[in-house]
């Protein structure tokens, strides 16, 4: 079953909704298993990189822009540049590089 | 309503204050999201629904990418559980710093609100969470958050083709910018960001090679964060103190 936008919408914010206070609103002692904390705690960092890449070379009309993007974004981040700076210098990366190549 | 005390009211209004760097940022990658919305086929004003009540950029992001595909309903929840599944660890690190006698709707509220910038300043405050802060915060980014969709998705149209390439990378800056300092920190999530990096690009380039339809870019995505988060789980548990990093 899928198909119509207002179920999506309604099935995808009450997701969200669940997943944010259930915690909050249950458990109000700390989580015992350590196996569940460990892998709780590595679940983000998993999904954005599976969703960043190889998505951000892709995603742009030649993929050296988005390649170049990539790694000025990585250094910056590594140098501890927040997520705006990070991410307006990626969009002027691929600008600049696609200016040059695409053009 | 009832009269904030002096107190409620500076934390509101530090809240107000931490809430605009925030919605600067939200509103530039929220137009980056907008694009793929409209790629998705939704109008401006469904994209404004789904950002105030998701305001979530990677799990908005998969889940406009399952509504394109016109995934089921199930595969859209199991999707958005997955990619939001962080935010179970920060409401429970939250509820740690709660005081036992807030209420059950300052509790929705500020579970609610959670988002990785939200957390993140909501944390840094000093004592038990201030409900009022978060609230502030809230009622500065959210809205940002929500017109820079619907924006997105209006103006996609309008701009051209290299503007829209340029910012379509704007999503995946901010996902490095919360990645890379915690691997930089802890050289096991340096480990797995590099892995997960490279088994997103095999199976993507395994799913074209032999035609395998069901293994969507949604699927991968679920599908490499329970082996590789699970096996690091395993491999790896994590320290007591943790459990609370933001």
């Amino acid at each position: 079953m899928g198909g119509n936008i207002y179920i999506y919408i309604a099935v995808m914010s009450l997701v969200s909704f669940a997943v944010r206070v259930l915690p909050l609103t249950l458990i109000r002692g700390q989580i015992k298993s350590r196996f569940i904390r460990s892998f709780l705690y590595y679940v983000p960092y998993v999904t954005l990189a599976v969703m960043t890449f190889p998505a951000i070379v892709e995603t742009t009309q030649s993929p050296v822009a988005g390649a170049l993007a990539l790694a000025a974004g990585v250094g910056l981040a590594f140098a501890g540049a927040g997520l705006f700076p990070v991410a307006v210098c990626c969009c002027l990366v691929v600008l600049a590089v696609e200016g040059v190549l695409v053009a | 309503m009832m009269p904030m005390t002096m107190e409620k009211r500076g934390a509101f209004r530090a809240g107000l204050r931490d809430g605009v760097p925030i919605a600067m940022g939200y509103f530039a990658v929220a137009f980056s999201l907008g694009i793929a919305g409209r790629n998705a086929g939704l109008t401006a004003a469904q994209g404004f629904v789904i950002s105030i009540l998701n305001h979530a950029s990677a799990g908005e992001y998969a889940g406009i990418t399952a509504i394109a595909a016109m995934a089921p309903y199930w595969e859209l929840a199991l999707t958005i559980l997955i990619t939001n599944a962080r935010y179970l660890l920060m409401s429970c690190a939250l509820s740690q710093r709660f005081s036992p006698e807030t209420s059950l709707w300052h509790r929705l509220g500020v579970g609610f609100g959670i988002t990785d910038e939200i957390f993140g300043v909501t944390m840094a405050r000093m004592g038990a969470v201030e409900p009022v802060y978060t609230y502030g915060a809230m009622l500065v980014s959210i809205p940002s958050w929500a017109a820079g969709t619907a924006l997105g998705i209006v103006a996609g149209n309008i701009l051209p083709l290299r503007v829209v390439s340029a910012l379509s990378v704007a999503l995946y800056g901010m996902f490095l910018a919360i990645i890379i300092p915690p691997a930089r920190r802890d050289r096991v999530v340096g480990a797995l960001v590099l892995l997960s990096f490279l088994c997103s690009f095999a199976l993507g380039r395994a799913a074209g090679a032999f035609r395998l339809d069901w293994l969507t870019g949604g699927t991968r995505v679920i599908l490499l964060t329970v082996l590789l988060a699970g096996g690091a789980a395993v491999l790896f548990p994590i320290k007591e103190e943790e459990c609370h990093g933001g």
